[in-house]
């Protein structure tokens, strides 16, 4: 059980990463014995489990996954959504919240084209497009705050382990955050700046995303916004 | 912009009788790996043109004509007479042939048969000269397929080398401004005989002359096309996978027997 | 600009080519990805005076929907000569030889991409030849298999290209647009290295067999080469930004 490759380090497609009796993971096929990155990303290694994580690519739609989508199309029971996939995803009308047997006229005034709407992935298999669905609690049209749209790659670490740097970005920021697998995040705060913070930061996790000691940087950058502000506003006071 | 091409819907079970057979060594219709289907060619059966040949390879039914026809050079090969060749790939021949502009297969079928008779110099092109940078021979190759039963571009190499052996060009000469048929006919000069060698890769196997069956299971699909002297004038891989060096190799070595004995029957067939 | 002529010889008494080449050296080779906005993913690659640019989207909806095959993603790939890249100005519409090298180059990239894993979608392939020197459906290979990668679209292994060819009756590697005008073969050949696998295969001209396993020999050792150029630029794009931001950390010495 060999490691070729270096663990935290960039490989490429068809780079050999270990050899002998390990476990396949994620983007990696294997021949024989050997085992190969398939895409352009950074190697990981879970015990006996070699995985590569993504550094590009765009968002492959899960059943469970929480997605921002834009309304693109309203069709006879229900909408086309664009969640930023290969493939347009549907809401039935039947899976959001309201009165039943809806007409094309209140189609229309539940979600319009271009709105945008927090739903969940509540089907998605080889043969069709995903199902979603926005009934739930926090699920709906997004009406007010922010909206960032980043790679999907990188939702993983703005999540980071355990739920710790987006948990350290909703308390230094101070705003509300609502991060979709599909790479639209969704940021409410109490005032504009709050909230033009947390867009930097969530700018800088995409950026930067896998450096070493960015929890830090990122709550030092924050941090220093913070005090630009306080020095700003006494010179406006 | 060329796009993976739909699979007809072949029945797994029939695919999968075909690989079997194939990796014991056998083929469905009990030919050997290495062997050709019946082979039958006619020629001369188009009195208007100046040459013309039909080849049947198994049920696969290719005919070529050949005009040629008084025109100008191209202006950087003034004292070169043209070649064109042209493949039509005709709804009729196939139920998977649509009517319209060539397909991307049938502009590869033209560019690989006029490959073997150009790059062979099959046809002495300084001969079509009538009158240096003004007045040559211009030779039309159209080959048309008929029915598809698999290996076209085999076919259409034969059909296309047995109708240049057949065809008769006019003589020409120019009086004052003018071009006049001198009377008579001579036989169109050939000074090589390209013959094209397609193979077939099905799971690890290497096949030659694959039918429409094998077509539609195969991997990849070479072909080699070699001249009277046993060189190799053109080659083209096809098909969403490849090949190794070591069967480029062997295939290769192959074809150069396999050639010369499609050689034989074809010029036997154009003496007729 | 006047059309060059014939040159008296391929090969000089020294034995180079009229670049000042060896009959087995490279033409000098540049290659950049990920320099493009809006495409997934781009490439740039001079090769010679090649100069190409390829951008890839996908995987994306299939559209028309006809188009889509339900088990996997369909590659569409479009080699296209710039109007000005050849000497002699080319019509911008589509010509046959276009059409053909569509499709071969497609063909090279079909084995190494995951196509399983998108049913239904598409994968274009833009491939503008903006200044064209010989070789150029080769190194639209290259630069396409870096510009897949740089889209993040999952893949088995970059696949290399280059072309051999016959010149004064010596095989040579990498051929320049005036060396297989008037030479004597040209080979060009793809490969997936860690297969071992050829998947794109072209030959014109005249080669004896023995020929054709020396241009072979010579054009897949050329490939690896190439190939290796291909990661290289590849990871160096990637981890740049890592670098950049460690670099930061380090102290300031304080003098």
């Amino acid at each position: 059980m060999v490691l070729v490759a270096e663990p935290k380090q960039v490989v490429a497609p068809g780079e050999l990463l270990a050899e002998g009796d390990h476990l396949l993971g994620d983007n990696a096929y294997k021949i024989g014995t050997q085992i190969f990155s398939a895409c352009i990303g950074i190697l990981e290694v879970d015990g006996n489990r070699v995985f590569v994580v993504p550094l590009k690519g765009g968002y492959f739609p899960r059943a469970g996954d929480l997605v921002g989508g834009r309304i693109v199309d309203i069709g006879l029971s229900g909408w086309s959504v664009d969640i930023r996939a290969p493939y347009e995803a549907m809401l039935p009308a039947s899976e959001t919240p309201g009165p039943r047997g809806p007409r094309r006229r209140d189609l229309s005034s539940s979600f319009d084209v271009g709105d945008m709407v927090l739903a969940e992935v509540l089907d998605f298999d080889r043969t069709r497009d995903p199902l979603l669905t926005a009934k739930g609690p926090g699920l709906g049209k997004v009406s007010t705050g922010r909206v960032v749209e980043i790679s999907a790659a990188k939702i993983p670490r703005l999540i980071g382990r355990k739920g710790s740097m987006i948990s350290m970005l909703k308390q230094e920021t101070r705003c509300q955050i609502t991060v979709g697998q599909n790479g639209v995040v969704l940021v409410w705060g109490k005032s504009p700046e709050d909230e033009r913070v947390a867009v930097e930061a969530i700018y800088m996790v995409e950026r930067e995303a896998h450096t070493r000691g960015l929890t830090d940087r990122i709550r030092e950058m924050i941090s220093k916004s913070r005090m630009v502000e306080q020095v700003a506003g006494t010179q406006t006071a | 912009m060329s796009a993976t091409p739909q699979l007809p819907p072949v029945a797994k079970l029939e695919q999968k009788t075909v690989v079997d057979l194939v990796t014991k060594g056998k083929r469905i219709d009990e030919r050997g790996l290495e062997s050709y289907r019946p082979i039958q060619i006619q020629v001369g059966l188009i009195e208007k043109a100046n040459g013309s040949a039909q080849v049947f390879l198994g049920k696969s039914k290719v005919l070529a004509g050949i005009k040629i026809e008084t025109g100008e050079p191209f202006p950087d090969t003034p004292e070169e007479g043209v070649l064109t060749v042209n493949a039509e790939l005709v709804p009729l021949a196939s139920p998977s042939f649509e009517m319209g502009p060539p397909s991307e297969a049938a502009i590869e079928l033209s560019r690989v048969v006029d490959r073997g008779i150009r790059e062979s110099k099959a046809i002495d092109l300084k001969s079509l000269v009538i009158q240096k940078g003004k007045k040559v021979q211009v030779v039309y190759v159209d080959v048309y397929v008929l029915d598809h039963d698999g290996n076209l571009i085999d076919a259409a190499s034969m059909a296309a080398l047995a109708a240049l052996a057949n065809s008769k060009v006019a003589k020409m000469e120019v009086k004052g401004d003018e071009l006049v048929a001198k009377g008579g006919h001579h036989q169109l000069p050939l000074n090589n005989h390209p013959v094209a060698v397609t193979f077939a890769k099905i799971d690890k196997t290497i096949v030659v002359d694959p039918s429409l069956e094998e077509e539609q299971v195969m991997s990849a699909r070479l072909t080699v096309t070699i001249d009277k002297n046993g060189h190799l004038c053109a080659m083209q891989k096809g098909g969403l996978y490849g090949f190794t060096p070591d069967e480029l190799k062997k295939a290769v070595n192959l074809a150069v027997a396999k050639a010369a004995e499609n050689r034989a029957k074809i010029m036997a067939a154009a003496k007729g | 600009m006047p059309e060059p002529k014939q040159p008296e010889k391929l090969i000089d008494e020294k034995g180079l080519r009229i670049d000042g080449r060896r009959l087995d050296q490279l033409r000098p080779l540049k290659l950049e990805v990920g320099l493009l906005d809006k495409a997934d993913g781009s490439a740039y690659i001079e090769q010679g005076k090649n100069k190409i640019l390829v951008a890839v989207y996908g995987p994306r909806e299939a559209h028309p929907k006809h188009i889509a095959m339900p088990e996997r993603a369909v590659i569409r790939c479009r080699y296209h000569m710039a109007p000005f890249s050849v000497d002699e100005r080319k019509s911008p519409a589509p010509s046959r030889r276009e059409m053909e090298l569509s499709k071969v180059i497609r063909e090279s990239l079909e084995p190494v991409v995951l196509t399983d894993l998108y049913p239904r979608t598409t994968i274009d392939v833009f491939i503008e030849v903006l200044q064209s020197d010989g070789g150029s459906r080769c190194a639209g290979i290259t630069a396409a298999s870096l510009a897949l990668a740089d889209a993040g679209i999952p893949m088995k292994e970059l696949v290399a290209a280059c072309a051999v060819g016959k010149i004064q009756g010596k095989m040579a590697l990498d051929l320049s647009d005036a060396e297989d005008k008037y030479g004597d073969a040209d080979l060009p050949v793809a490969l997936v290295p860690n297969m071992g696998l050829v998947t794109l295969l072209q030959m014109d001209g005249n080669l004896t067999t023995a020929e054709f396993e020396q241009g072979l020999s010579m054009a897949m050792e050329a490939c690896k080469t190439i190939h290796t150029m291909q990661r290289e630029t590849l990871k160096k794009k990637y981890a740049t930004i890592k670098d950049a931001v460690e670099e930061r950390e380090e102290p300031e010495i304080v003098a």
